[in-house]
């Protein structure tokens, strides 16, 4: 059903005519042209979609676009605020968290809603936190080296 | 060579017949000094020798641009691999420029020379070489420029960070690009530049960050996916149930009512079009089609035997003494059969293309790992000559060998020539399951000697569909053979579908075969395994990284199975030498494995970027955990049982050891590849360690619980 649906989008108000049965990856990626989220798997296995809703992960392919009417949605492309990277994107650079870099932006966001929710994790509570985002090249280490290493900067102040 | 054969046969034959004359090629480069150069890739060799299209006197070049950005213009695509990086510092180091104003142009057909393809761990190993000495030529050029612009005898001239000077009288000074400036200097690189000893190194050898993390870690960088034209379509593909299968009957009807849906039929490809892919896939499923099924012939339980059946006659590769002595010697003979299921390259970003065509000119934006090859294989399609083909390859989302194969580049290009408009074809996750070229299923059989004071005597050594590569043994036998059926490609007869290379082609199925024989003869004569490779090889490099990896693990000596969950192994990849020893636990009542600890040492001679290096072997590792515990396709007949991550499941954070990774200095040695070898440590790395941790052995991969669990009972 065509519906116009009013959020934040990225720290900006929006609104999107759009059948709002289709998934916010699709609408994110065709119709907002907002390609730094990814897909993957389509079927919310594998995280490379993920993005934040209202602070949290959600796997933007099995997400229906009416559910975030007047939430606050964040993409890969507003994580960084005045051209500062967020803790977590510095964090990822400085560690070599990634190689193809296919499954970093939603691998940096599930990052986000896990210190979020837990500002100062243990490795264990990291690998937890992580454990349904994929990674085929295998930076598993150099992911967990840097969100922990992210926590401590952010000494557990909550950076959206 | 025979391997060579074999990726010949991969790739298939790049023969073109309207050749892009080298006036043309050079045309498109602008001022600057362009320094041009071949690189000595046996393969690439092969193939400009027999096609007309490429110059055959160079096929990689550099420019220093007025601006001072030297640019480096490759055929070579980034992957992961971090190539982006580490061919850069090979290029700043013998320029004298600051890695920072290098860069890198990799995988564009109209403005980079013609390359193979990216595969194989070559691109440092062979295109780095000749780098070297193009950057080094074009030293040598900046400095008799600069001896003119300064009037000053060239030996009085140094360089640094793209700066020459006066050794005497640092004010009197001129940038490359200055030098640059206003000229158009074409050079190409003599036999012999000189290049940098490895103790004047500033740049190789040192670790630096890859350079495409910011692009990264923002959503910056952009995918085949990410690529967005006026007016694009994205196009879903009807596809059969099962390999094979025929088309008997379709209605599209359904889904022509729904609006904005364009419906496209050529022949066998219809395909279902819409300006938003999930629009496009919800008519696709109104599309109502039914196919004819093969008949089925084998499955994920007969695939072994029916290979063995299809297989013709072997080739010897290797071979030294005689079996039958060998046998005479032995105290006690071994036969064992070794097996791998199919596994997929599942790599996170499917295959997707993007194809525009304009007027008689085709312009395609694919996920590939060898854009020259696509080129050809477009122009083909379309029926245009390749010069009227352009193939960019933007990142590459991983590739670990199953991008070789390109077919969804064929298919945008042909729905945008029947449409009239740019065309997206992104390759679903059941798509790229059902598409790959799978590691093959593949068999070995080995029989094998020690004498009573266990000296390994005999090894006769079969495989069947796994490939040559690392097929061939390097400890001390007297009498061996090594004999070698079918490639990683299979064959008439032999796969229910099509099979390729899987990152170290052949050499996971050879070294988990080799390296579990080598434990079983060591646990029979009761000599601790490290022990006795170590007595079995007279190779001094590769007890030097074996002794390394068990010094850093802390390995002492007892027989197998001894309780600990210990194992260990050695592989030569193509030249670079790799050990690991391992720490598992098993789970005895589900028979679950979690690898406690990994150290892996490696001589890959001449490091070019220890972190590049570290983080390739790490990658390694934690993808390598997959192929050896769980990732396998079931199959019946051509239909596909796994069609995504729930059912094939791929390593998690939770499955990871703690890494440790040793690089070892060989400054002697050129630098050799490194983004395959050392996840062929794994398959026989933990059956080793299952086997000292339970006792048994596992001649199955993957080693799945439940495989766990039937060789601990028959123990």
């Amino acid at each position: 059903m065509q519906e116009t649906i009013s959020f934040n989008l990225n720290d900006k108000p929006i609104h999107l005519t759009v059948d709002s049965e289709r998934m916010l990856l699709w609408v994110l990626r065709s119709d907002l042209g907002l390609t730094g989220t990814k897909y993957g798997c389509g079927e919310a296995f594998c995280g490379a979609c993920t993005v934040l809703v209202n602070n949290k992960a959600v796997r933007s392919c099995q997400f229906p676009v009416k559910d975030v009417k007047g939430k606050e949605v964040i993409t890969i492309e507003g994580l960084s605020k005045n051209g500062k990277l967020h803790p977590i994107q510095e964090a990822f650079i400085k560690h070599d968290a990634l190689q193809c870099g296919f499954c970093t932006p939603g691998m940096i966001l599930n990052a986000c809603s896990l210190l979020y929710e837990n500002p100062q994790p243990t490795q264990s509570e990291i690998i937890q936190g992580m454990n349904d985002n994929l990674c085929r090249c295998g930076a598993h280490t150099r992911i967990v080296q840097a969100i922990q290493d992210a926590a401590n900067e952010m000494k557990g102040g909550r950076v959206k | 060579m025979k391997e060579n054969k074999n990726i010949d046969h991969e790739l298939g034959n790049i023969i073109d017949r309207n050749p892009t004359t080298r006036r043309e090629f050079l045309k498109r480069l602008g001022g600057g000094i362009t320094i041009l150069f071949l690189f000595g890739d046996p393969l690439v060799l092969e193939a400009q020798r027999r096609t007309s299209e490429y110059p055959d006197d160079f096929n990689a070049y550099l420019r220093i641009g007025v601006d001072g950005i030297v640019t480096c213009f490759s055929g070579k695509i980034e992957m992961g691999q971090a190539v982006i990086t580490s061919l850069a510092q090979m290029l700043a180091e013998e320029l004298d420029v600051s890695l920072s104003s290098v860069d890198m142009v990799m995988g564009d057909t109209d403005i980079c020379p013609y390359d193979r393809g990216t595969f194989g761990s070559r691109s440092i190993k062979y295109f780095g070489p000749a780098l070297r000495a193009a950057a080094a030529e074009a030293r040598a050029v900046l400095i008799e420029l600069a001896a003119e612009y300064l009037k000053i005898s060239k030996d009085r001239l140094i360089t640094k960070e793209g700066i020459i000077f006066d050794k005497s009288q640092n004010k009197n000074q001129v940038t490359y690009a200055q030098l640059a400036k206003g000229k158009i200097i074409e050079r190409h690189l003599k036999e012999k530049a000189t290049l940098k000893a490895v103790s004047e190194f500033t740049i190789i050898g040192k670790p630096v960050l890859r350079s495409d993390s910011l692009e990264k870690v923002t959503g910056k960088a952009k995918f085949a996916g990410d690529i967005r034209l006026p007016d694009m379509l994205h196009a879903r593909i009807l596809r059969p149930p099962a390999h094979d299968a025929k088309l008997k009957n379709v209605d599209t009807s359904p889904a022509e009512k729904i609006d904005g849906v364009q419906i496209v039929r050529d022949g066998d490809l219809i395909a279902v079009l819409h300006k938003n892919p999930d629009e496009a896939e919800k008519a696709l499923i109104q599309v109502k089609a039914q196919f004819d099924l093969p008949e089925v012939k084998v499955d994920d339980k007969t695939i072994f035997k029916h290979l063995i059946n299809a297989a013709g006659e072997g080739d010897i590769v290797a071979s030294g003494g005689n079996l039958q002595n060998g046998e005479k010697l032995s105290s006690t003979v071994f036969e064992e059969m070794y097996l791998n299921s199919y596994v997929a390259h599942a790599p996170i970003e499917t295959h997707t293309a993007v194809a525009k065509i304009e007027n008689d000119k085709a312009t395609v934006w694919v996920s590939t790992q060898g854009p020259f090859r696509v080129k050809e294989q477009v122009a083909r399609v379309l029926g245009f000559p390749s010069q009227n083909v352009r193939v960019i390859t933007p990142f590459v989302g991983g590739g670990f060998g199953g991008k070789n194969s390109s077919n969804q580049a064929l298919e945008a290009a042909r729905l945008a020539k029947l449409t009239g408009k740019p065309v997206q074809v992104a390759w679903s996750r059941a798509e790229e399951f059902f598409y790959d070229t799978f590691r093959p299923a593949a068999v070995v059989k080995i029989k094998s000697g020690i004498t009573n004071s266990g000296k390994i005597a005999l090894w006769d050594y079969n495989v069947y569909f796994a490939g040559e590569r690392g097929s061939q043994q390097f400890y001390d036998v007297p009498h061996h053979q090594t004999v070698v059926t079918g490639g990683w490609g299979g064959g008439p007869g032999s796969h229910p579908f099509p099979t390729g290379a899987w990152r170290a082609p052949a050499v996971n199925t050879n070294t988990f075969a080799r390296e579990s024989h080598i434990d079983i003869m060591a646990s029979k004569a009761g000599i601790d395994p490290l022990e006795f490779r170590l007595k079995n090889l007279t190779n001094e490099r590769m007890k030097r990284v074996l002794r390394a990896a068990a010094e850093k693990f802390g390995w002492t000596p007892k027989k197998a199975p001894g309780g600990r969950g210990w194992g260990i192994v050695c592989v030569d990849y193509l030249n670079t030498y790799v050990a690991a020893a391992a720490e598992v636990e098993v789970d005895k009542k589900n028979g679950n494995v979690q690898v406690k600890r990994v150290v892996c040492a490696q001589d890959m001679g001449i490091v070019i970027n220890p972190e590049g290096a570290r983080m390739q072997i790490e990658g390694c590792i934690t993808m390598g955990l997959g192929y050896a515990l769980t990732e396998e396709i079931h199959f019946k007949g051509g239909e596909i049982f796994d069609l995504n991550f729930d059912t094939y499941e791929i390593s998690r954070f939770s499955w990871l050891p703690k890494i440790e990774t040793i690089l070892i200095d060989n400054p002697e040695l050129a630098p050799q590849g490194c983004g395959e070898p050392a996840i062929t440590c794994m398959g026989g790395l933990i059956a080793n360690a299952i086997y000292d941790a339970t006792g048994a052995r596992l001649f199955q991969l993957p080693m799945t619980p439940e495989r766990i669990k039937e060789a601990m009972k028959n123990n």
